[in-house]
């Protein structure tokens, strides 16, 4: 899956779950400080990820996600090795 | 820290319920007499006996981001206490002086359900992060406290349908005893679902008449035979009555005494003779200063249970004596339903409103009193009160007991 469909399916998700506004997600964004997304509401954002991507995110690696470009790299290295 | 004894004021009113999705909608609709019991159309209504409840009247109007992670109870408080807080004419209060007491009597029963379903069809991972925030019973107060800021303490009284009014007292208390300047002080309560509908039932209290549900909350009424649920939330802001006077706050009444007591009797029969509701009722006269003869109006409980309606009756007369009977009493929940926690919350809005504006609102389905019972409920037409003291009970299961007493000065 392409750079950009991951992040436009991601845009989706932090809307849904966040009311994030699409035009906000960009790679350099960092989720807590920038999106204001809190730590609950990032995993309803991993376990939807997960579902529209066929992707496992585990609790530990979540911890290392700290920006929107991070979670599309690591969707599509988990995209592959699937 | 030992302070002089602080008079206690209403200075905002805030609610949503079966009647309608604020104060002044509600109130219209108890002048009018208009039922909120209807016909649940849910597709599991013919899993439970009972198919009558009284929904909100107007779906908390909230954003879909931030109902997402509230359960209906603490979308219903969030809407009454920005009511409340509006009409209180949003105090400039210090967060460190503004504390809330919103009580809730079962918590946030249709979350722990709902997320139960989840669990079982869907498994572990899909369970919302929120289910706990959600579902704890001290949700909606924290729901409230986070909105307004207020840092001078959290408090979330538990006592079933005598909740709501409980957390009221306890402001009262607080303010009372310089803990607190303002207080955003009520109850919440969104429990119709199976798993409720199926308990009341089972323990006889729902009443069976489900042929026409606008008919089938009768307090006091010779042919009651149980209550309807409802769900709602009732706010108030209190505040010192120094505090609104200094800032020119509008004051709606006073709230000068509350009562608590327990009857330690059976954990959901009321005591048949009353007494352990007639102490809460004198205590609350006894904080407020007042004599039974000072009281013109009383908002009862009276939530068309055979026995409670007949136990609240003994309970005023062993409290009030002879004044009992000169007393105008109503019974909100006729036309409301029963909403358990928010029940004596939102019934403190009404009874306020009924002092200040000295009418009473006529008791809805009160074709025969009962011969037992020996109070001046009113029925048919609303009534026009004397200037004086009103009441407010609420019971609950568990035997809690409380009365607040408001005064026009």
């Amino acid at each position: 899956m392409s750079q950009t469909d991951v992040l436009a399916g991601l845009a989706e998700i932090l809307e849904e779950v966040a009311g994030v506004d699409p035009a906000d997600v960009t790679p350099e964004k960092t989720f807590i400080d920038d999106l204001d997304v809190d730590s609950l509401s990032m995993v309803e954002v991993v376990v939807a990820a997960e579902e529209k991507f066929g992707v496992k995110i585990p609790d530990d690696d979540v911890k290392t996600l700290k920006t929107v470009g991070d979670a599309v790299s690591y969707i599509q290295r988990a995209g592959v090795a699937a | 820290m030992i302070r002089t004894p602080r008079r206690v004021v209403v200075t905002g009113l805030g609610a949503t319920t079966p009647l309608g999705g604020d104060v002044a909608s509600t109130w219209e609709g108890l002048l009018a007499g208009r039922s909120g019991v209807r016909r649940l159309t849910e597709d599991w209504i013919e899993t439970v006996p009972v198919h009558i409840a009284a929904p909100l009247a107007v779906e908390p109007p909230l954003g879909r981001v931030e109902a997402r992670k509230l359960d209906r109870t603490q979308q219903m408080a969030l809407v009454a206490s920005r009511e409340a807080w509006a009409d209180a004419g949003t105090p400039d209060v210090d967060p460190l002086r503004l504390m809330v007491c919103v009580g809730s009597g079962i918590g946030g029963v249709l979350t722990l359900l709902s997320q139960h379903d989840v669990l079982r069809e869907q498994g572990a991972r899909k369970v919302t992060p929120h289910v706990v925030p959600m579902l704890m019973p001290n949700g909606p107060a924290a729901t409230v406290g986070l909105e307004f800021g207020a840092r001078g303490g959290v408090r979330a009284p538990v006592s079933a349908c005598a909740s709501g009014t409980e957390a009221i007292a306890l402001a009262y208390e607080l303010i009372k005893f310089g803990r607190a300047d303002v207080i955003i002080a009520g109850g919440t309560e969104a429990a119709i679902a199976p798993l409720p509908i199926a308990g009341f039932a089972q323990m006889q209290a729902l009443s069976k008449r489900q042929d026409d549900p606008t008919l089938a909350s009768r307090p006091f009424d010779k042919a009651r035979d149980g209550f309807v649920l409802g769900e709602g939330a009732g706010i108030l802001v209190l505040e010192a009555e120094e505090y609104a006077k200094a800032r020119g706050a509008r004051i709606l009444g006073y709230l000068a005494g509350a009562g608590i007591s327990s009857d330690a009797y059976h954990v959901a029969a009321p005591e048949p003779n009353g007494a352990g509701a007639a102490r809460a009722v004198q205590e609350a006269l006894e904080t407020g200063d007042l004599a039974p003869a000072d009281v013109a109006h009383v908002n009862a409980h009276a939530t068309s249970t055979p026995v409670g309606d007949l136990a609240e009756s003994k309970a005023l007369y062993l409290a009030l004596g002879s004044a009992a009977g000169s007393a105008v009493v109503t019974a909100t929940k006729s036309m409301t339903g029963h909403l358990l926690g928010a029940a004596g919350a939102v019934e403190a809005v009404a009874t306020v409103l009924a002092m200040r504006e000295r009418i009473v609102p006529a008791t809805r389905n009160l074709d025969a009193l009962d011969d037992e019972i020996e109070l001046d409920v009113v029925r048919i037409d609303n009534r026009n009160i004397k200037s004086g003291a009103a009441l407010s009970n609420s019971f609950g299961f568990g035997g809690h007991d409380v009365c607040l007493a408001f005064t026009p000065g």
